[in-house]
């Protein structure tokens, strides 16, 4: 399109693609994850992964907060959106991920009041205008919008806003990524490491990846030239024999994170003692709740929810996915069963979800000649 | 993944999906859900899967923009649309002007001079007469700009609630013009690909017109007939114009993907041809979505032959409204029933019809 911006200058992907390929050791094998699923998004809706050498392999990891939400959860959102009286918000492909019966859209259309937003301020806003109805928010995501969901909390509070609540699905990367690191089937070699992340939590909490498991980190921007910067870089540090934390995205992400925001996520949140994710299972201390201070607008706290862990459908491999283990058409539905438009996992639904990027964007094989 | 790494295993995968995808959909869902309207894949399975099997009819399996019928060696084209656009008044528009050309583009991109239209109102009760002595005026002014007569029409009235202000449903009818030689399957390989003008606008200004977000851009339907672009084709491109299609809901991606079906075609893009207006690429950047999926309301597709391609092209630019006019791509071989975009960074992927459009009630 007419808006190429400097970071998707196809001149200097080609520039770095070629530092790349000088860098690489032919004879070695590179694996990277990509944390992030907006990564995910951004390598195949440019088309990254055709500028890396084929000795350089790009490993989608779970950073996708659509992704990691379990069916359990799905079906107490759809028990508080059916109750009385209820607007129940969520962003938009939030509604499309199977529960256990169904989806938040065919709720929905069954009668439930279900409706996109965009952000939790919409949400807020929306209770204000329906001083008579009970707003729900369906929080999720990852330190990156968690601090948004905290304020609009504080807002709430500060304005005496009584019939607007939360439902908090938020998640912390830290702890999954240990749990991966420790899982033994993935041989990793190195990490892109979640830009929007770290402009919350900061570089530091990621130091123990090269400390405790000798793996480089390189916190990433989104565009297609900062992912191919980053790629460099983390080659750049295991051919010299390097291994820290470095960070690509210092025009956003400041070392030591966004203070306020923790502050403000400390005060509405506390973590919860585990949490389900989907297809990871229960991860101790990886998740966030309403803290005491704000009970009062705590979904869960107000709503009976059936609150039951739901097992994931036999064929879905999403937790393999998540861990970046198999490749998204390696799981045994990919394309047949499970479609963006009738999906089984979580992964098909979110667009930052592997299978759903790869689905959409990666499904032709790159050798096969366009005639 | 880069060139080597595509394994025989996951080829093979790629084209079992290929079958499964080329079959004829099932619709299968338990109910209606806001997808059914959004004019992606859950609209591809209602049309394909329950409409089209139950009336058997060979001008409707063409799923062209209008149907054509035959009446004494005559050739008319016919089209319907329902209009349930939100909010009912825009930046750039009205439902009333979506009504009128919304059906004046069927007919249009169908190869017909749009001659009469019906129109039907459904109204809500309670609706403020001064909104509806807008759009009527909004009607009429319309049609007299597209050249087409409002002919007969209908009027219902509902309880307060069970409509939101007023629907509208118009349907028109012209004469194939001589001179239109149009087909969806008859796309060929080599055959360029045309828009009509920067795309993205009408869905973008709705979106913003609803004032869900706090963002405020200077952006306006595009709404308008098309006939003037579609006869100025009609005469560049002479036998060598195979197709045209109006890019409304699902947008430029939605056409390509149904027309590569279609005619079991490859189409390739190349994005950075695509012409853009800069607020809308902002808009959309923010709001997370692609302006090839936006609904247009005055853009047509095109597709002709090679030779006639550069001609066209020009004559197109020369219509007041379409200067932008510009060559996107060119339609190849394999794989059949794709399309693929060349991304401005220089990388290929797939663009695929979207699973279900969050954007309801833009038309
Ligand atoms: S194809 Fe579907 S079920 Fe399999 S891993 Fe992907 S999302 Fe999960």
């Amino acid at each position: 399109m007419k808006f190429v911006d400097e970071f998707r200058d196809a001149e200097l992907g080609r520039v770095l693609a070629g530092e790349i390929l000088a860098a690489v050791d032919p004879e070695r094998h590179y694996k990277l994850m990509e944390v992030c699923g907006g990564h995910t998004h951004s390598i195949y809706k440019y088309g990254v992964d055709d500028l890396l050498p084929d000795n350089v392999e790009l490993v989608h990891g779970p950073g996708c907060p659509v992704c990691v939400i379990p069916m359990g959860r799905v079906d107490d959102g759809i028990a508080i959106a059916r109750a009385e009286n209820v607007i129940f918000t969520c962003f938009g492909d939030m509604m499309r991920v199977p529960g256990s019966e169904q989806s938040l859209l065919e709720a929905k259309a069954e009668g439930a009041d279900v409706r996109m937003v965009y952000s939790p301020l919409d949400a807020l806003r929306l209770a204000k205008a329906n001083p008579d109805r009970d707003v729900v928010f369906f929080a999720l995501g990852f330190e990156t919008t968690a601090p948004s969901t905290a304020l609009t909390m504080k807002r709430a509070k500060a304005e005496g806003v009584s019939n607007f609540f939360c439902m908090c699905n938020h998640v912390t990367i830290v702890p999954p990524l240990r749990a991966l690191l420790d899982s033994p089937d993935l041989r990793l070699d190195g990490f892109i490491g979640p830009g929007h992340v770290s402009t919350v939590v900061g570089a530091r909490p990621f130091e123990f990846i090269p400390a405790d498991y000798g793996k480089p980190v390189v916190i990433s921007g989104f565009e297609p030239l900062d992912i191919l910067q980053s790629a460099l870089m983390i080659i750049n540090q295991l051919e010299g024999e390097r291994c820290e934390v470095e960070n690509q995205y210092t025009r956003v992400v400041p070392y030591e994170g966004n203070l306020r925001a923790l502050e403000v996520m400390a005060e509405v949140f506390e973590l919860r003692p585990h949490f389900e994710w989907r297809g990871l299972g229960f991860i101790s201390q990886s998740a966030l709740r309403l803290s005491d201070a704000y009970a009062e607008f705590d979904a869960e706290r107000r709503y009976e929810t059936p609150g039951v862990r739901v097992a994931d459908p036999k064929a879905c491999q999403c937790g393999e996915v998540l861990k970046g283990v198999i490749k998204p058409w390696e799981c045994k539905v990919f394309g047949t069963a499970c479609t963006p438009e009738h999906a089984i996992g979580t992964c098909m639904v979110s667009p930052e979800g592997a299978c759903a990027a790869y689905y959409n964007y990666g499904r032709f094989a790159r050798d096969r000649e366009v005639v | 993944m880069s060139e080597g790494l595509v394994s025989g295993r996951e080829q093979r995968i790629l084209e079992i999906i290929e079958t499964t995808r080329s079959k004829r959909p099932r619709f299968k869902d338990s109910q209606v859900t806001m997808s059914h309207g959004a004019g992606g894949k859950a609209t591809q399975t209602l049309i394909e899967g329950l409409f089209a099997p139950a009336f058997a009819s060979e001008s409707l399996d063409q799923m062209g923009d209008a149907g054509v019928v035959e009446i004494e060696g005559l050739r008319l084209a016919l089209t319907t649309d329902s209009f349930v656009v939100k909010p009912i008044r825009f930046p750039g528009g009205s439902i009333g002007d979506l009504a009128v050309n919304g059906t004046v583009n069927d007919l249009a991109v169908a190869g017909a001079r749009p001659a009469a239209l019906s129109l039907s109102l459904i109204l809500e009760e309670g609706l403020d007469a001064e909104e509806l002595r807008a759009e009527v005026r909004a009607i009429a002014a319309a049609a007299e700009v597209a050249g087409v007569e409002v002919i007969t029409g209908d009027t219902k009235v509902v309880e307060r609630g069970h409509a939101d202000k007023m629907y509208i449903c118009t349907t028109g009818v012209g004469q194939i013009d001589p001179r239109a030689r149009l087909s969806t399957a008859a796309i060929e390989p080599g055959d360029k690909i045309i828009v009509s003008g920067s795309i993205g606008a009408h869905g973008t200004a709705i979106m913003l017109a609803r004032g869900e977000f706090e963002l405020d851009a200077d952006i306006e339907s595009d709404t308008c007939s098309l006939w003037p672009a579609a006869d100025a084709l009609l005469e560049a491109g002479g036998a060598g114009l195979r197709c045209m299609r109006d890019a409304t809901r699902g947008g430029v991606a939605t056409v390509l993907n149904e027309l590569a079906r279609a005619s079991q075609v490859t189409m390739v893009v190349r994005e950075a041809d695509v012409p853009v207006d800069a607020a809308v690429m902002g808009a959309s950047e923010l709001l997370g979505i692609d302006p090839m999926y936006v609904a247009n309301e005055g853009k047509l597709v095109a597709f002709v032959a090679p030779g006639q391609a550069d001609g066209a092209l020009a004559a197109l630019r020369s219509v007041p409204g379409c200067e932008e006019a510009a060559e996107i791509g060119e339609v190849k071989t394999e794989p059949p029933g794709m399309v693929l975009v060349e991304t401005a960074f220089g990388g290929r992927r797939v663009m695929d019809l979207l699973a279900g459009d969050p954007l309801p009630r833009i038309c």
